[in-house]
């Protein structure tokens, strides 16, 4: 009984071991040849089809959010000349990587680990394994450079269209000036946030593809198990992607120091 | 030609639950042999230790002088590529072509031309009786078109070893002799070692020229087709003769008073033992006995009426 138990507490333990064994089996497949140059543009064509008009979408009210808030709170303290500023910063530090991570794991993770779910249970992975082909090289590898690559892309784009859309709300609702708003872009942000962004989406790109192939690949019992796997996926990723948004905002606070308008 | 497999002491368990231990038997080079077994005694199971993709608890799978159960990752993809594996569902990938599925390990593996791979692809096509559905996806067609789909994938790479889950599962019974047919006709062909895991009784009695049985956690017999057909073993009898009266249950095995009960039964004789099916061109396979052979070698009678060409017409060769 009390091996039973102790089975059952270390068991969370064992499947995080499990899933960073399985990193480090991708991470050696990574560099191994011959590289599958086309799965990894079906992949990257795939994730980003699925995901780009849900990013724009999101990111039109994230920006206009942000830009309602800090207007507001910024014209107390008549310090409207630097909304563009704190919009800009707002939107590349945060809300870029965190609607990113949305949508790459709620999108293309869902989406990956549902079609190797799917692959599992019909026995397709055997197959290949059978074939003498291993499915982390041929299958996982480009999905997970797809999904970085595409990251990175959506985080652009949801800068682009947030600090957009911030600017149309500040300057038609909030009868803010265009120029003021232009010019004080760069205030309060700096160029490392462009990088540190990048850097952020790369690695939620890279932890969103390596769960839900994780997930995937090991989908057990039917066409449930692929429905698990792909609701486990999601709801992993959005867990870890937060966490390390997290870690990595307070690493960057530490090394780049604020720059003060 | 054909690659012999010795497993030796092979046990299996998942968590506490033993699946079968101590499994030892060699499968010889170039014969079809058959590994029998109720349902639920992991036949699957063993076939996919067999190849690689569960790890035995103890005991060794040695093929060509490499241990399957302990070897690197690297010399099992090696291994592997002797294999041929026809899955219970044909295991085909849903996205490509039936042509794209048998031509993938062919791209993967070989630098062969367009033209070499469209050769090889559709000589495997014809040979198991697909030419025309080469641009069908595997969803679009019917269960036994995709096994033997996945029987031409399987045999692309030219295969020494070839290994069946279960080809019979799922098919009519006419187009499960025609399977059966046409696995004997691909073994005088290509000589390789072929194991099928099943439990249709049928193609046990006709189709091989060893039989395993796998029962209650343990290979209960291995052996010549002739011996487990004219074998006196209860466990053996029973599931080849498909009778009620004998060790096994419904689930697993019959308990003390059920066995109790059946002791004064008397058991029904032995069938006559079937003509082996032979290759339909006639000439016979390196590895096919005489009809009785192993019989009188061993001083066994065999049940009346066995080896007669009538009865194996009357059986629906």
């Amino acid at each position: 009984m009390s091996s039973l138990t102790a089975s059952r507490a270390l068991a969370p333990v064992g499947t995080a071991g499990k899933f960073f064994a399985f990193g480090l089996d991708v991470l050696r497949a990574l560099f191994r040849r011959p590289f599958q140059l086309r799965e990894f543009i079906q992949q990257a064509w795939f994730i980003a089809s699925v995901t780009i008009i849900p990013t724009a979408l999101v990111a039109i009210p994230f920006g206009a959010v942000i830009a309602l808030q800090v207007g507001g709170l910024i014209k107390q303290f008549g310090a409207q000349s630097f909304t563009g500023s704190a919009s800009v910063l707002a939107v590349v530090q945060q809300a870029a990587p965190i609607g990113t991570a949305l949508l790459i794991a709620g999108a293309g993770g869902s989406a990956i680990a549902a079609d190797l779910g799917a692959r599992k249970i019909r026995e397709e992975l055997d197959a290949m394994m059978v074939l003498g082909i291993d499915p982390i090289q041929r299958l996982v590898v480009p999905r997970v450079l797809a999904a970085m690559l595409v990251a990175v892309f959506l985080n652009g784009l949801v800068s682009v269209v947030g600090v957009a859309g911030g600017y149309v709300f500040n300057v038609i609702l909030q009868d803010g000036t265009p120029g003021a708003y232009l010019a004080s872009f760069t205030a309060l942000s700096q160029l490392p946030d462009l990088w540190q962004g990048m850097a952020k989406a790369l690695v939620f790109g890279l932890i969103a593809a390596i769960v839900a192939c994780y997930k995937g690949m090991n989908a057990a019992g039917g066409p449930k198990g692929v429905g698990d796997a792909v609701n486990e996926s999601v709801v992993v990723t959005f867990i870890l992607l937060f966490i390390v948004n997290f870690v990595m905002s307070a690493i960057y606070i530490q090394l780049v120091p604020p720059k003060t308008g | 030609m054909g690659v012999e497999i010795q497993v030796e002491h092979l046990s299996k368990s998942f968590g506490k639950q033993l699946i079968w231990g101590d499994v030892t038997l060699t499968v010889p080079a170039g014969e079809i042999c058959v590994m029998l077994g109720p349902s639920g005694t992991g036949k699957s199971v063993f076939l996919k230790t067999l190849i690689g993709l569960l790890k035995p608890d103890q005991g060794s799978i040695v093929i060509e002088g490499t241990d399957i159960a302990t070897c690197s990752e690297k010399e099992l993809y090696e291994i592997r590529k002797l294999f041929g594996v026809l899955f219970q569902d044909g295991a085909m990938f849903g996205s490509m072509t039936l042509y794209d599925n048998v031509a993938f390990p062919l791209r993967e593996h070989t630098k062969k031309s367009e033209s070499e791979i469209r050769d090889i692809v559709m000589e495997k096509m014809d040979l198991v009786g697909l030419v025309g559905a080469e641009d069908k996806l595997p969803g679009e067609i019917s269960g036994g078109m995709r096994k033997r789909a996945g029987l031409a994938r399987a045999l692309v790479l030219d295969p020494e070893i070839v290994l069946f889950d279960e080809p019979d599962s799922g098919l009519d019974p006419v187009r499960t002799s025609f399977l059966n047919q046409l696995i004997v006709d691909l073994n005088a062909q290509i000589d390789a070692t072929f194991l099928i895991v099943t439990h249709d009784i049928n193609t046990a009695r006709k189709v091989p020229d060893n039989i395993g049985l796998l029962y209650h956690r343990h290979l209960a017999m291995f052996g010549p087709r002739e011996m487990l057909l004219s074998s006196e073993e209860p466990v053996v009898r029973q599931f080849l003769n498909a009778q009620r009266v004998g060790p096994i249950g419904m689930s697993e095995e019959k308990d003390a008073d059920e066995l109790e009960a059946e002791k004064d039964q008397e058991l029904p004789p032995l069938p006559p033992i079937p003509l082996q099916l032979e290759p339909s061109n006639g000439i016979p396979r390196r590895s096919q006995r005489q009809p009785g052979a192993w019989c009188r070698e061993h001083g066994v009678t065999p049940p009346p009426g066995s080896f007669e060409e009538s009865m194996s017409m009357a059986t629906g060769g």
